[in-house]
């Protein structure tokens, strides 16, 4: 029972950590552009004045 | 720029910038999106530029006094083609699809840690525990069931108001008898509750209802990308001869207007100046261009073929033509709203049926002695077990599957609905000019041409953007041409390309006896060779035919109505062997539809021009092509890209089997209900076992659905 009292809390601690990472996650507009997000990667931030 | 030295970031840096959308629907690569955010912002008067590659747009700030057309300028200069964003009506739609996942994530988060509560109650957990996870389950359910439950209490209350009932009424019902139940079973101590299966079920709904609301997004951000947004303004002379861009809405009478060859006219008008071709096709569906004189008048959202002309403006806003049509179209298209979608019709049998099922319980048990607690608990349990759970996910879920699977094949679906309308059409309505034609010049005789000058004609073509130059170096192109390299290329519009290739003249232009017989043509010309006349034509789109046999081996019979003349759809009318309605007005059209509607048919149509604007809004179902007019392309419930004409067929095979795999999972739906609710009249459902059947049930109708990924092959 008394593991209960912390076990409880921590286990709705975590949900709710989940949850606001998720609505941060939503209000910075990161899931509006999924498929850009995944190219993006292959763009390089150094010599970005050789080829324009 | 006055300052060249600073960078461009610090010189705007001062003044407040403004935020502008363009679609620009050639991003395909990292390449691109590197181009387009680097390339942009050299612009004085961009600040920044944010690409979007998903919904294929380009967010830009820029100066407040930065004119469009100079913003569409730089990214032409990048070599991409861009057009404005209407922003308003989307972000009210995306803020939509934002809300129901905010509520789905919330619902999902409380249904995860009440189901942490209740597993532990079901393994046996008991006494001052039990009760205490209990009170905890409430905590976490009822501030989620007031926040993700809004949707449906809405939507419910209003169709209650209406007197009307739709599924989110036995919903709204359902979700508060079970939790004003299980807060009384809490206060009282009692052994079960319905937290865990009251808030599974909002959870699984909003899945459903943020699954249809993504598809309609994906949509309209596809049709977006798609508008051209041609013909909303033009260049105006002002007082002092210089020559302004305007919005159309700011046009007005006895303005000049300058129209540049491909350019589309955004008001009615008087030509004042200049000779040249117009093309029609859009405003009547006519193929043939027209020519142009001072003298003619002119209609808005007509092409210029041939050399600049100036127009002065006779009308312009509610006054043109296009005006005219719009307004019809609005009238056309209210019929569509009256519409009742599966779902709802399911509701308007499921909901009486369910609800007299619980009251019937309720009373049986309190006849038989039970007591005024154990019968509502039963009452409720009937409620529960046949709370829509399957029902609600059923459609969406289909629908979703094979819209992507449409979206893939190149047809963009505008919404659910029009799924369901489609498949039910048993007659097909084509326009001729631009539908089943390709609608626009593609040169007729270039295989007779040298193969030695073919590389000369098409280096020539490639330095010129007018519609015919653009029709021969696609041709060429496909043939497997390379361009040979050309000096001193020189264009004068109106009249033609000129260019120097090994110390020979060669030239491209207007055929000097302008012969009617030849429709649109222009010369080909080397120094010491007869000039080579390219003659032009409007052809059948590849697959034209072979689409109208297989809708006839699906039972849909098809037929012309054309706004072109008689002479020109017979030829298209007996290749295809179908029945032709010719030189029809918009009203006629719209007319026709309607004589068929009352004949007790489902009219598709198809249609891409301005004039078919409220055919397509009439018709039960409608398509246009991807090269189809914005207004037309708004308008339809489909859009098919490409120039085969096989999506048609495609659509109409899948929104069909859409329809099966619909109907078989209403059936596993209430199939599962017949089993379910005797258990719970009985009094046999405990919480644990409604949680099992509901998600048992929406697992199986969602697993059915995903059966839909290969329909659009």
């Amino acid at each position: 029972m008394n593991g209960l009292l912390i076990l409880i809390p921590v286990a709705l601690g975590l949900g709710i950590t989940g949850l606001a990472a998720f609505f941060w996650a939503m209000k910075r507009g990161q899931f509006d552009d999924m498929d850009g997000a995944a190219l993006r990667i292959l763009i390089d931030d150094e010599g970005e004045d050789d080829v324009i | 720029m006055s300052i060249p030295a600073i960078s461009p970031d610090v010189s705007v840096a001062q003044t407040q910038l403004i935020e502008s959308d363009f679609a620009v629907p050639d991003i395909r690569c990292a390449g691109c999106i590197r181009k387009l955010e680097n390339g942009l912002t050299l612009n004085p008067d961009i600040a920044v530029a944010r690409v979007n590659f998903t919904a294929k747009r380009v967010r830009i700030s820029h100066l407040p006094d930065a004119k469009t057309p100079d913003l569409i300028g730089a990214f032409n200069l990048l070599g991409f083609e861009a057009h404005t964003i209407n922003s308003t009506p989307m972000d009210q739609a995306a803020n939509d699809s934002r809300n129901l996942l905010k509520a789905m994530a919330i619902a999902g988060f409380a249904m995860m840690n009440i189901m942490l509560l209740s597993v532990s109650i079901w393994s046996g957990a008991g006494g001052v525990t039990r009760d205490m996870f209990h009170w905890l389950s409430a905590l976490i359910a009822l501030p989620t069931i007031a926040y993700s439950g809004q949707p449906f209490f809405r939507s419910a209350w209003r169709a209650l108001s209406h007197r009307r009932t739709n599924m989110d009424v036995p919903i709204t019902i359902g979700v508060l008898l079970a939790t004003a139940l299980s807060l009384y079973e809490t206060m009282t101590s009692g052994p079960h509750a319905y937290f865990d299966g009251a808030v599974m079920l909002l959870f699984f709904l909003l899945t459903g209802r943020w699954l249809d609301s993504v598809m309609r997004d994906r949509a309209r951000d596809g049709v977006t990308s798609l508008l051209q947004n041609m013909g909303t303004g033009a260049l105006v002379r002002d007082e002092n001869g210089q020559f302004e861009w305007l919005e159309s809405h700011h046009l007005k009478l006895g303005m000049v207007m300058l129209v540049a060859a491909g350019e589309r006219l955004a008001a009615d008008g008087l030509v004042i100046k200049g000779r040249s071709q117009f093309d029609l096709s859009l405003l009547t569906g006519e193929s043939a261009s027209q020519s142009v004189n001072v003298g003619t008048y002119v209609h808005g959202g007509t092409l210029n073929l041939g050399s600049p002309v100036e127009v002065r403006i006779t009308a312009a806003g509610a006054q043109t033509v296009l005006a005219d049509i719009a307004r019809l179209m609005g009238e056309a298209g209210q019929h569509k709203s009256r519409y009742v979608r599966v779902a709802d019709k399911a509701a308007r049998l499921y909901a009486p049926a369910v609800h007299s099922l619980a009251l019937l319980s309720f009373t049986g048990w309190m006849l038989a002695g039970a007591g005024w607690h154990y019968s509502i608990l039963i009452a409720v349990a009937v409620l529960i077990i046949t709370c829509p759970c399957a029902l609600g996910l059923a459609v969406p879920a289909a629908q979703i599957v094979v819209a992507g699977a449409l979206m893939r094949a190149g047809i963009l679906v505008k919404d659910g609905s029009a799924l369901e309308r489609v498949a039910e059409v048993d007659l097909a309505l084509f326009d001729k000019t631009g539908t089943l034609t390709l609608g626009r010049p593609e040169p007729e005789n270039l295989e007779q041409l040298r193969d030695s000058a073919k590389p000369v004609l098409l280096a020539l073509a490639q330095a010129s953007r007018h519609p015919l130059s653009e029709a021969i170096r696609r041709y060429l192109q496909a043939a497997g041409v390379k361009p040979a390299t050309l000096s001193h290329i020189k264009e004068t519009p109106g009249f033609g390309l000129q260019a120097d290739y090994g110390g020979k003249k060669v030239s491209l232009e207007r055929p000097e006896q302008a012969d009617q017989r030849l429709g649109i043509a222009t010369a080909f010309q080397t120094e010491d060779m007869p000039p080579f006349i390219v003659r032009f034509s409007d052809h059948l789109r590849p697959d034209a035919l072979d689409t109208i046999d297989q809708l006839r081996s699906e039972g849909i019979p098809s037929q012309i109505l054309s706004g072109d003349r008689a002479a020109a759809v017979a030829p298209i009318a007996m290749k295809l062997g179908i029945f032709a309605q010719t030189s029809l007005l918009p009203t006629e059209k719209l007319d026709a539809i309607a004589r068929k509607t009352r004949l007790g048919h489902k009219v598709l149509m198809l249609g891409d021009g301005l004039n078919d604007g409220p055919a397509l809004a009439a018709g039960h179902a409608s398509m246009a092509p991807g090269s189809a007019s914005d207004a037309g392309k708004n308008v339809a419930d489909f859009i098919y890209l490409g120039d085969s004409l096989q999506p048609v067929a495609t659509t109409i095979r899948a929104a069909r089997r859409t329809r099966t795999i619909v109907k078989q999972n209403f059936a596993l739906a209430i199939g599962y209900n017949i089993v379910a609710v005797p258990l719970a009249i009985l009094g046999y459902v405990t919480p644990l076992i409604a949680a099992l059947a509901m998600s048992g049930s929406s697992i199986i109708v969602v697993a059915n659905a995903m059966r839909l990924r290969g329909a659009a092959k």
